[in-house]
């Protein structure tokens, strides 16, 4: 069944939106991504002009997000404090990261730096991760005992505050500094951040894995809702139709997906998701490397 | 001498006067609605004459519909450091988002060099490029570029031998028209020609809107972005609300 988007001025078949949006919503809930860094690719090879892909991913990621912290609400996996700090953090970034964005625009070259800063920060992340969780899986198979609470240099900052779900009394520094470096990249790379969001919350800040999902998609709903309304009053780029028809099916995937995680081992979700990471990282990376079909691109008017 | 070649070049002209283009369009507006899947116009006509018309040569008919036209960039990529990286870039002052030219013979049999320069009918010449910048080698594979990749999803097309005449006097063809189609008057051209000049030419315009439901959020997002914006996230949080709230109806 085909659907014309009014603002993308495309066409497009709505069943395979609707199977997109529920595979991404099903990754979203089970890892706590927004699943931005996914879908807009995606977008992109189906004739999405890339603006309005950009802009429309931003609200689907808030309905994906909304449901699927509601199912960890209930299961009392949300840090709200966590969330706040972290929050406050990420929209003052992502104001930083907007005026970043608009230097790197006038210096013309931007899609070369989002696709390098996705290569690079992919690339780091899955690796670093993957990793980790194998050791982390081989240690539990050999019996040893996972070794989560490390008493390092962060614990030593000034302003204590105790994180009652997340079993932390730590300084707000390290999570303020946390939000604000994710809300840049958010900004620049016009995702939720989600992706650098679960691994500095596990590993720089210490966190369990099951708290750090909930707590991450606690904190997207906010900023990709605030980046989502930016888009749609300044570049009018928010296609609500696309929108639609992507949440219904990630609204439905990420109940699914948030199912999917609480069955799962913390080592296990965390290797999968560095997979996931690693896999559009050597996607773009490629990209990159290989010589294009086409020399060529177009983009309208100007610039 | 130079009397005789005005004569000879007033008896030419007489035909054209004397030959002229009846249209008919199967519609004049294409509605876009939720579900367009792209259109075929079909455009058909008749021409009228004074006297009758000459045997020699052979009468060929255009048609060409050219969609709203805006600059566009045409950027080249280049390996540097070992990764592709967008280099150069021309502008090209004006290109048709859609355009199409049928004819009743290879366009080159029907139109010669300089009547396609006065009035633009192929598709390089309907594209304007007042030139790139000096710095940039055969910056004409920009425009090749340009129509090789519109070309590729229908968004240009070259149709030769596509318009079908009947007695010298009726003509149709049918152009279709891409499901990615932008809102705007589509410009509609006839051509008469005769040895490869225009004898005669007929202009109309195809309206091409949005309908209904497309319409209104289109118009709404322009005008009330705000209210746009608040209700796209209203549907956002709702969905997100409505899923969790019938997933855990299903658990119990």
């Amino acid at each position: 069944m085909q659907i014309y988007l009014p603002i993308a001025e495309v066409s497009v078949n709505a069943f395979l939106l609707l199977g997109l949006g529920g595979i991404v919503g099903i990754l979203s809930g089970m890892f706590g991504v927004g699943g931005g860094f996914l879908m807009t690719p995606l977008l992109f090879f189906i004739g999405i002009p890339p603006a309005v892909a950009v802009a429309t991913e931003a609200n689907q990621i808030v309905a994906s997000s909304f449901s699927g912290v509601l199912a960890h609400f209930k299961r009392k996996t949300v840090d709200l404090r966590m969330g706040t700090v972290l929050l406050i953090g990420g929209l003052v970034g992502a104001a930083l990261g907007v005026m970043v964005f608009n230097y790197l625009k006038a210096q013309g070259q931007v899609d070369l730096l989002v696709k390098l800063c996705y290569v690079v920060f992919l690339g780091v992340i899955g690796g670093l991760m993957f990793f980790e969780s194998l050791n982390a899986i081989r240690n539990v198979k050999k019996g040893k005992a996972p070794k989560r609470k490390k008493h390092n240099w962060i614990h030593g900052l000034p302003l204590k505050m105790r994180f009652r779900v997340s079993g932390l009394y730590i300084s707000v520094i390290p999570p303020l500094i946390v939000g604000v470096l994710v809300g840049i990249l958010a900004a620049i790379m016009g995702v939720g951040g989600g992706f650098i969001m679960v691994p500095a919350m596990i590993y720089l800040l210490g966190m369990p894995t099951k708290v750090v999902v909930g707590t991450s998609l606690f904190q997207i709903i906010f900023v990709t809702a605030f980046t989502t309304m930016l888009h749609a009053t300044t570049n009018f780029t928010v296609d609500i139709v696309l929108a639609v028809l992507m949440l219904v099916g990630g609204v439905i995937g990420a109940q699914i997906g948030t199912r999917i995680g609480v069955k799962m081992k913390a080592e296990q979700l965390r290797i999968l998701l560095a997979i996931m990471v690693l896999a559009v990282c050597g996607k773009l990376a490629l990209e990159l490397l290989l010589q294009p079909a086409e020399l060529y691109s177009i983009a309208a008017e100007g610039h | 001498m130079p009397r005789l070649i005005l004569a000879a070049l007033l008896c030419l002209s007489l035909p054209a006067a004397a030959e002229e283009v009846v249209l008919g369009l199967s519609s004049d507006t294409v509605s876009i609605n939720t579900n367009f899947d792209g259109s075929k116009i079909l455009v058909f006509g008749a021409i009228k004459r004074d006297a009758p018309f000459p045997e020699e040569p052979p009468m060929e008919v255009i048609v060409t519909v050219a969609g709203p036209s805006q600059p566009v960039t045409v950027r080249r990529k280049e390996k540097m450091f070992g990764i592709w990286v967008n280099t150069d870039a021309v502008e090209v002052d004006s290109a048709p988002s859609f355009y199409a030219v049928s004819s009743s013979a290879i366009l080159p049999l029907a139109l010669s060099d300089t009547e396609d320069v006065r009035h633009r009918i192929s598709i390089p010449r309907a594209i304007r490029s007042v030139g790139a910048p000096a710095n940039i080698a055969n910056s004409e594979t920009f425009t090749q570029a340009l129509i090789r990749i519109k070309s590729r999803s229908n968004q240009y097309q070259l149709n030769e031998g596509t318009v079908s005449v009947d007695e010298q006097t009726l003509f149709r063809t049918s152009i279709a028209l891409p499901a990615a189609l932008t809102e705007g008057d589509y410009q509609t051209r006839i051509f008469l020609t005769r040895g490869g000049s225009v004898v005669a030419q007929y202009e109309t315009s195809i309206y091409v809107r949005k309908v209904g439901m497309e319409r209104w959020l289109f118009t709404l997002s322009r005008e009330q972005s705000f209210l746009y914006g608040l209700m796209s996230l209203a549907i956002a949080i709702f969905a997100g609300w409505g899923a969790s709230a019938i997933f855990s109806l299903l658990r119990r």
